[in-house]
């Protein structure tokens, strides 16, 4: 009956006692990949791929549409399963972790209620659910809209819910796949803004995005892939100046102004 | 031709008069049906919502099972129910055949596969949206489903209009295990059935108005709930 193939076990899930703590104060987890592949109907989408992600700096990951980000990303958090090589966490222990996607998913009901749902799945007793979500929504700025329907939000708004609903989890490692490709400029300012915050406090933060401009002003390093493979994993300055790999200097030149 | 403005008129006096026995047929039908669609809701709706989610072996055929019974005969769940209910049947002891209970039992069958199927369908859209973002939240399916069948609610509705019309219509089920007993097992279809084959006109038009006014509010009340609940877009 506890087997259920559609809803594979989150290995993830938020520890409760923990959170509740504020912010992680120890360094957030080292994600190690190890030969990750990943396959789906003989099609190789994830190829090979060998990256540590360690240290404090904000991963931005690179690469053309169908590169492979997108499932790189789903792989990491733990929503598709690795068809080859493994994937690990260091120290090896269950991790905080959370994602907010492209098209942000709203439930249909009222904005804190999004925040106190995802509160309730990661076991946080009900009676500081509503402070805790409260707290969340204000660092994101829409307390105000707390007693809203969520699905009448504007795009942005959706968006800045989503990283509410991340952030009230207190994750050690949160990961953004490309959050801001559908907002206009303000938005996007305040989702860049969020994710700032949400590293200060001590977060890994693991993102994708197609905006260059994004990739320059937020990324500590840069992990490029093409065609399923990393072609570069390096620090954000050396990648942006001189590139190592022909992919990458296209790549980069493509950039319209 | 006359008697059939007769038959009219005296038909339009018992709706305005609110004739006793009229009002008495009226209000057995709706209980029944209610009753019948609250009890396919509480069994199907949940079904539904696994069946929509749930990997699991066989479900594939338990879909098509519950689509096809979609169109079960009113006749066959009143025969089947019937056989149960008999006194030689299986739960013949409970005495219930020939009462409004067998009646509910008969119709909660006959709209149980409706509320499978189209909540089965109106969740799974829903989940397609919600699957990744559930699941990152930790969501086993033991969440999911009271989860999605909240956020799908309206479209819930109008999955338990669909059901409720099918009851209040069908007549063939409530005919063989209720047995049309006036004042007890007589509901509008039943009636209908009878007083045509009678010859009483009046009264059979007057149940058919109200049963057609009721079929009409009902849709009307589906299509309302559609509209309010068109996408609003981003």
């Amino acid at each position: 009956m506890e087997r259920d193939v559609s809803l594979p076990a989150a290995s993830h899930r938020p520890a409760p006692e923990a959170a509740q703590a504020a912010a992680p104060l120890s360094p957030p987890p080292a994600l190690v990949l190890e030969r990750l592949g990943y396959a789906r109907a003989g099609q190789v989408i994830i190829d090979d791929v060998s990256v540590v992600l360690n240290g404090t700096a904000r991963t931005l990951i690179l690469g053309p549409n169908g590169a492979g980000k997108s499932v790189l990303m789903r792989l990491c958090h733990g929503l598709l399963v690795p068809t080859s090589g493994s994937l690990r966490w260091e120290p090896a222990r269950p991790v905080r972790q959370a994602m907010v996607f492209q098209r942000p998913v709203v439930l249909r009901r009222s904005v804190l209620a999004n925040v106190t749902y995802a509160l309730h799945l990661a076991g946080v007793p009900r009676r500081r659910r509503r402070a805790q979500a409260f707290d969340a929504l204000e660092r994101v700025g829409l307390a105000g809209l707390a007693s809203r329907a969520a699905d009448l939000l504007s795009g942005g708004e959706r968006q800045r819910l989503a990283l509410a609903r991340a952030w009230a989890l207190a994750p050690e490692v949160l990961f953004l796949d490309e959050p801001t490709a559908n907002l206009d400029p303000a938005s996007t300012a305040a989702v860049e803004r969020i994710a700032m915050a949400i590293h200060a406090a001590g977060t890994r933060i693991v993102m994708s995005t197609h905006n260059l401009g994004q990739a320059r002003r937020l990324a500590g390093d840069i992990v490029f892939i093409d065609q399923g493979r990393v072609i570069e994993h390096v620090p954000a300055p050396r990648f942006f100046a001189a590139p190592g790999s022909m992919n990458a200097r296209r790549y980069l030149e493509a950039e319209l102004p | 031709m006359n008697d059939i403005g007769l038959a009219l008129r005296q038909a339009l006096s018992m709706l305005v008069t609110l004739d006793p026995s009229l009002v008495g047929v009226v209000l057995l039908s709706l209980q029944v049906s209610l009753g019948a669609v609250l009890i396919a809701a509480i069994a199907g709706a949940p079904l539904g919502a696994v069946l929509a989610i749930c990997h699991f072996p066989g479900r594939r055929p338990l879909v098509v099972i519950f689509n096809a019974l979609m169109g079960l005969p009113p006749v066959m769940v009143g025969l089947f129910v019937y056989v149960l209910l008999s006194r030689a049947g299986p739960l013949g002891p409970l005495g219930l055949l020939f009462t409004p209970r067998a009646m509910v039992i008969a119709q909660a069958l006959l709209v149980w596969p409706i509320v499978v199927a189209l909540s089965r369908q109106a969740v799974e859209d829903l989940w397609i949206e919600y699957a990744e973002a559930l699941r990152s939240l930790g969501a086993r399916w033991w969440h999911a489903v009271p989860t999605l069948l909240w956020d799908a609610r309206h479209a819930l509705i109008t999955v338990l209009l669909a059901g409720f019309g099918r009851a209040i219509a069908e007549v063939g089920a409530v005919m063989i295990v209720g047995g049309n007993i006036d004042g007890v097992t007589r509901v509008m279809t039943t009636s209908i059935a009878l007083e045509t084959s009678k010859g009483n006109l009046a009264f059979a038009m007057a149940l058919g108005f109200v049963l057609l006014a009721l079929v009409v509010l009902l849709n009307a009340l589906a299509f309302t709930i559609r509209q309010r609940t068109m996408p609003h877009g981003t």
